[in-house]
């Protein structure tokens, strides 16, 4: 292995035994585990293969969990975004900031690599999402009246139900979807990720969840007496 | 308030992100519109169901990394 010439051994060298003592006198669990992840840091910028491995098994497995998502379980695909995703980790490793936590960044990476492979598979032109929407007349009243919903669906069952009416959003709200409620990023790194404005992201999302309602409904509507 | 307008502003209304004469109106369309009520609670219940739908508790199987998955990662990383 030939060893990366653009680590900077000298600042590393002498902040890894400050990192080892600062565990050592922090009472609080969390502190313990973000210095054990600096440690970690310090190793890989060392080029420690077993601080490599130790990584990728670590944390391989929520990123293939974030790649399977966006990638509607197409099992190729998400490993592909992964090993896309470690390239990136591996090349980016020296200026990762010590300000964000490891697993943050490895997540944020993992989105963007299944975003790219996504943008690359994506022939069909966009199936519009209006056909989902609540419909109004004139007046602003509803076309076909909402309904309550039942709540005897048994859990496993329904999230199998919600994923597979989320898997048919179209695409832009899917993603739209996904990054905010699932992912977890606020609306300012959603829309940076998808190259939208914040407002145009909230409104998308706001659309996504008007689509799944929409699809929901047919399952979940009360049975009318 | 139409009930139109009102589906259109609710995740801003869900969100806080209005001003409290906006708010208002939205509780005043709300007390006299079951149509918007149930069209909310629904909406509500689909954010949920949405942010719910990846959770398997005990399911952990899933997300394993194929062994060759992670050693081919590694040999990558030794190719560079
Ligand atoms: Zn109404």
């Amino acid at each position: 292995m030939i060893p990366d010439p653009s680590w900077p051994p000298g600042p590393l060298r002498f902040l890894a035994p400050l990192l080892r003592a600062t565990v050592i006198f922090m009472a609080d669990g969390v502190q313990v585990a973000a210095s054990d992840e600096a440690i970690l840091v310090a190793r890989l910028r060392q080029g420690e293969a077993s601080a490599f491995e130790e990584l990728v098994r670590g944390h391989a497995p929520p990123m293939l969990a974030v790649c399977r998502r966006l990638l509607r379980n197409h099992e190729q695909d998400a490993q592909d975004a992964l090993q896309d995703a470690f390239v990136s980790v591996f090349k980016a490793i020296g200026s990762f900031e010590g300000g964000a936590r490891l697993s943050t960044w490895l997540h944020r990476i993992a989105v963007n690599a299944a975003l790219m492979k996504l943008r690359a598979k994506r022939r069909r032109p966009e199936r519009g999402i209006e056909d989902l929407l609540p419909r109004f007349g004139e007046d602003g009243h509803y076309l076909e009246p909402p309904a309550p919903w039942d709540d005897r669906v048994e859990a496993a069952e329904t999230r199998a139900i919600v994923r597979e009416a989320i898997d048919r959003l179209p695409e832009g709200y899917r993603t739209a979807l996904l990054l905010r409620d699932i992912e977890e990023l606020s609306n300012e790194q959603a829309a940076e990720v998808l190259g939208i404005t914040p407002n145009a992201l909230k409104i998308r999302v706001h659309r996504a969840h008007q689509a799944l309602r929409t699809l929901l409904d047919g399952r979940f509507r009360e049975a009318h007496q | 308030m139409t009930c139109s307008e009102f589906t259109e502003f609710l995740d801003a209304y869900l969100a806080g992100d209005i001003s409290p004469a906006e708010r208002d109106e939205f509780k005043r369309h709300l007390a006299a519109c079951k149509q918007c009520v149930d069209y909310l609670a629904t909406y509500e219940r689909t954010v949920k169901l949405g942010k719910d739908a990846f959770e398997e508790p005990g399911c952990d199987v899933a997300d394993k990394v194929p062994e060759d998955l992670v050693k081919a990662i590694l040999a990558a990383r030794n190719r560079k």
